[in-house]
């Protein structure tokens, strides 16, 4: 683990300050839903939370998280393995297309889906749809993972008298449990959040529950209570995943001889590997692009897209801007704090930060609403309470991102430059931010691409009349104008495919020291993550 | 596939070597890496393989090893073919430990698991037995239950050596094992090691591109130069009499003089030097090997001086290692020769001295327009 540089000096109160309240703004979404679920008093609270309601959506939400779960971890590594590992043809192919279908929102294959059978419905069709475009929040950690692992260990494990077979179950699979955690804690984190896909194939979870509540009968202890649910169920699988990966912290040890070990030949299995991973490419891709295909080609009633979507396209692009911006903004001094000036206040500071990965869209929306009607009428429904929601929802992309690139500039670097007789601002500005650039770049694409196709929060908080990409496209599918619907689909692909790419390719160096909830290479899939 | 009876192989005889390779041949992308290699690893003995980086030293473990196979020849382990280019005994059933340059620990097990990994996890005790046994071997005992990122480079290093002779294996092979730490560790873990190997009668193959590691360490040393094995012997045979100028530099030090050579010696700009026993005799242009330490240094008196053995020469340069200092020589009758000489005395620059060649000196027939041979 490589230490991570500290520095005598203090920080200066501003940025404690700005660090301070950044953390506030995540943490308190969480203070005003404990609040309301608890409003009627203990005993209502109680009554709400036995209702058999909460145990129907337990069982829901645990049996999907559970098989989505297996089921993306599963498919994720075996098909890194092949990629990386062995002689399958055409593999730099192959790694496009087992990525792409992260570009293509949950929801939109779940309409794609929904509009190409009718048989898709419930929990099979959940967990068809959930594992097709979550398994590769999988495979790009696990990819990553496989490349820097140290290959000679297979060598020596082999001269221990290991078989091919042993060698994996005993060497690589062990090795590459960071990373199929990393990517396993994304995918339930996920799927506890979604929304739009879970209501089109009408399954109810927590999420879904929490969305139909409030649209329904605003009961604000109800659907308090019922985030409180879900934040204990994120929580705890956070709490489970970060102690499973303490265990775990190793990488390679040393630097290792740079010898790429000779791919593992499939010989007479390649057939049927084709053959299923034709198979998942076109579960995973071929639906969802065939089907989108179609409705724009026989949109049927409206044959030009009306003019609503470039509107709903420029909301989108300056919503996404506004929120990239205002994230990295926020996490810039939290990141700084917790990464140079190193201290018990500083890294509450950033657990506290971080504490947003465990709230949905939903919750952090329902908290917002919350907040406005209480304490901020002129607020409620306000394009500055919207970006806040997305603020709190994705800061943690954006600090990933910074904090991984910051921890591999040198503390030596900015001293030099005090030494020089430069203040400390200007250092920030002239040698700091320059170099992380890279970071900043990372995580404001990682929160564009999350707004862009961010359905539920959006729903939720809008200004009446303001639609988005996402939100236009909901409406439509809502009522059942599938050709409708499917330029809006289309632009939102357009919009996310190129930046998915170029994350998807973005790697921090191998170098870095975890943070403390997080592994940078958990940056750029997390950043895939638009709780929508 | 974990085999570790000890009872299964005969054990390897006094006589016959453990790995002999014979007209072992590998290309890659046709490009030939390894061509003609004969090689003889004695039973309970260190081997050296020594060779600049690139020249095919680590391919040739690997070959050995069973990591790659031959494009021709055959290996032969303890009497059994191991792989004679056309069928490969897998590398889990050859039984050869391979500890290689990082160590490379499995890193989600302990100290003890690692090294108890290539042992049958039944019975339970024995398996517990041996890896004891092997901690205290390499005085990790405290460190059984740690994790291999807590371990220091040199620990790791025990650790991987430990791991690999664990299932009592006919043979080891190091692949730069010490390259990875720093000099002092490096010395103190090199004769650990091989005091290690010693007490356990192990054959061990060591490759190394550090002179000063093949010469010290191996019973046995081999130099490797561009795919082919240049020279092999004992250690003291390579340095003093080696048989071509690329294994003379590979093992040490050198000056290499163009010159003649006929029946009454070896003629250079030195003079007439005293060619060793059964070195070349028939007349014809040759390059003459001096090692530093056969130039002896001494004050430089015009009075006394021999003008046919004392020669007289200028300090142009010196570096101090501690325990000798390197100097380079200018003879004054031949300014364009520069000669690298071992002292213990403190000399200045520029300072005349003179010098003589002590002992006898290596030469090799050569035609004339070879090109320049300095070091």
């Amino acid at each position: 683990m490589t230490p991570i540089p500290r520095r005598r000096t203090r920080p200066r109160p501003a940025l404690i300050l700005l660090g301070a309240l950044t953390a506030a703004l995540v943490a308190l979404p969480l203070v005003f839903v404990m609040a309301e679920a608890t409003s009627g008093g203990l005993g209502r609270a109680g009554f709400l939370l036995a209702r058999p309601k909460v145990v129907e959506l337990l069982g829901n939400t645990a049996r999907l998280v559970i098989a989505v779960t297996v089921l993306s971890v599963f498919l994720g590594t075996v098909t890194a393995w092949l990629t990386e590992c062995t002689d399958l043809p055409g593999a730099p192919l192959w790694r496009v297309l087992l990525v792409l279908p992260v570009a293509i929102p949950e929801f939109v294959s779940g309409y794609a889906w929904v509009s190409f059978t009718s048989t898709v419905r419930g929990f099979g069709g959940a967990v068809l749809i959930s594992t097709m475009s979550l398994y590769p929040l999988v495979y790009l950690p696990v990819v990553a993972m496989l490349r820097r692992r140290d290959p000679t260990q297979d060598d020596v494990a082999r001269s221990l008298g290991l078989t091919d077979a042993q060698v994996i179950r005993r060497v690589v699979i062990p090795t590459l449990r960071p990373a199929m955690l990393a990517g396993a804690l994304i995918v339930s984190l996920h799927l506890l959040g979604e929304y739009g896909a879970f209501s089109i194939v009408r399954y109810p979870t927590f999420a879904t529950e929490i969305v139909t509540e409030y649209d329904i009968g605003f009961d604000p202890a109800a659907a308090g209570m019922l985030s409180m649910v879900l934040v204990v169920l994120c929580s705890t699988i956070l709490a489970a995943e970060s102690r499973a990966a303490g265990a775990t912290t190793y990488a390679r040890i040393g630097a290792g001889a740079a010898r790429p070990s000779a791919p593992a030949r499939l010989g007479r299995a390649l057939p049927l590997t084709l053959a299923s991973l034709t198979g998942l490419a076109a579960l995973a891709l071929g639906v969802p692009v065939a089907t989108l295909g179609y409705w724009l080609l026989n949109g049927g009633s409206t044959t030009l897209p009306p003019a609503s979507i470039w509107s709903a396209t420029s909301t989108t692009l300056l919503l996404s801007l506004a929120a990239a911006g205002a994230s990295t903004l926020c996490a810039l001094p939290v990141a700084l704090l917790a990464v140079r000036y190193r201290t018990r206040l500083t890294l509450l500071l950033e657990r506290g930060a971080y504490t947003a990965r465990a709230l949905p869209g939903a919750v952090v929306a329902l908290a917002l609403v919350f907040f406005a009607l209480r304490y901020a009428p002129p607020l409620y429904q306000s394009i500055p309470l919207l970006i806040t929601s997305y603020v709190v929802l994705f800061l943690p992309l954006a600090l990933t991102a910074i904090r991984a690139v910051l921890v591999q500039i040198p503390a030596r670097l900015a001293e030099i430059g005090e030494g020089l007789g430069v203040g400390r601002g200007q250092v920030l500005i002239r040698i700091t931010l320059p170099l992380l650039a890279p970071g900043l770049g990372a995580g404001a694409a990682l929160v564009f691409l999350a707004t862009a196709t961010e359905l539920t929060s959006t729903l939720l908080l809008r200004p009446t009349g303001l639609e988005t990409l996402a939100t236009q496209f909901w409406v439509y599918l809502t009522g059942l104008a599938y050709g409708a619907a499917a330029p809006y689909a289309a632009l939102m692909i357009a919009v996310s495919a190129g930046p998915t790419y170029f994350l998807t390719r973005w790697q921090p160096s191998t170098a870095t020291a975890a943070a403390p909830f997080t592994t940078p290479e958990r940056a750029a899939p997390a950043g895939l993550v638009g709780a929508s | 596939m974990t085999q570790v009876a000890t009872t299964t192989a005969p054990p390897p005889t006094e006589a016959s070597p453990t790995v002999r390779l014979q007209g072992v041949r590998k290309t890659y992308d046709g490009y030939p890496v390894l061509e003609g290699i004969h090689l003889d690893a004695p039973a309970g003995q260190l081997t050296a393989i020594l060779g600049a980086s690139g020249c095919g030293k680590t391919t040739l473990l690997r070959l050995i090893a069973g990591f790659d196979t031959l494009d021709t020849g055959q290996i032969t382990l303890a009497g059994r073919t191991i792989d004679d280019g056309t069928r490969a005994v897998p590398p889990g059933q050859r039984r050869i430990g391979y500890v290689p340059q990082e160590g490379a620990l499995f890193p989600h097990l302990s100290v003890a698991a690692n090294i108890g990994f290539g042992l049958p996890r039944r019975p339970h005790r024995q398996r517990h037995h041996r890896v004891r046994e092997l901690l205290e071997m390499v005085g990790l005992a405290e460190l059984a239950d740690r994790a291999p990122h807590q371990l220091s480079g040199g620990q790791q290093q025990r650790v991987a050596l430990a791991r690999a002779l664990a299932p009592r294996p006919h043979l080891v092979l190091l692949d730069e094992p010490f390259s990875a730490l720093d000099p002092a560790l490096r010395a103190q873990l090199r004769h650990d090691l091989l005091t290690l190997l010693r007490t356990t009668a192990t054959t061990a193959i060591l490759v190394t591109h550090d002179q000063n590691e093949a010469l010290s360490t191996a019973d046995h040393l081999a130099v490797l130069h561009q795919g082919h094995i240049a020279q092999a012997g004992q250690p003291i045979t390579l340095y003093r009499q080696p048989t071509n100028p690329t294994v003379a530099r590979l093992t040490g030090q050198v000056n290499l003089l163009h010159g003649r050579i006929d029946p009454a010696g070896a003629h250079c700009e030195l003079g007439t030097l005293p060619v060793r026993p059964g070195g070349p005799r028939h007349p014809a242009p040759a390059l003459i090997m001096i090692r530093p330490e056969q130039i002896h240094l001494e004050t430089f008196d015009r009075t006394t001086a021999h003008p046919n053995t004392v020669i007289a020469g200028k300090v142009l340069h010196q570096a101090y290692h501690g325990h000798h200092t390197s100097v380079t020589i200018q003879p004054r009758d031949h300014p364009t020769l520069r000669l690298i000489a071992r002292t213990t005395t403190d000399l200045t620059i520029h300072e005349l001295i003179g010098f003589r060649i002590t002992g006898t000196v290596t030469a090799w027939p050569s035609p004339r327009d070879n090109p320049h041979p300095t070091p």
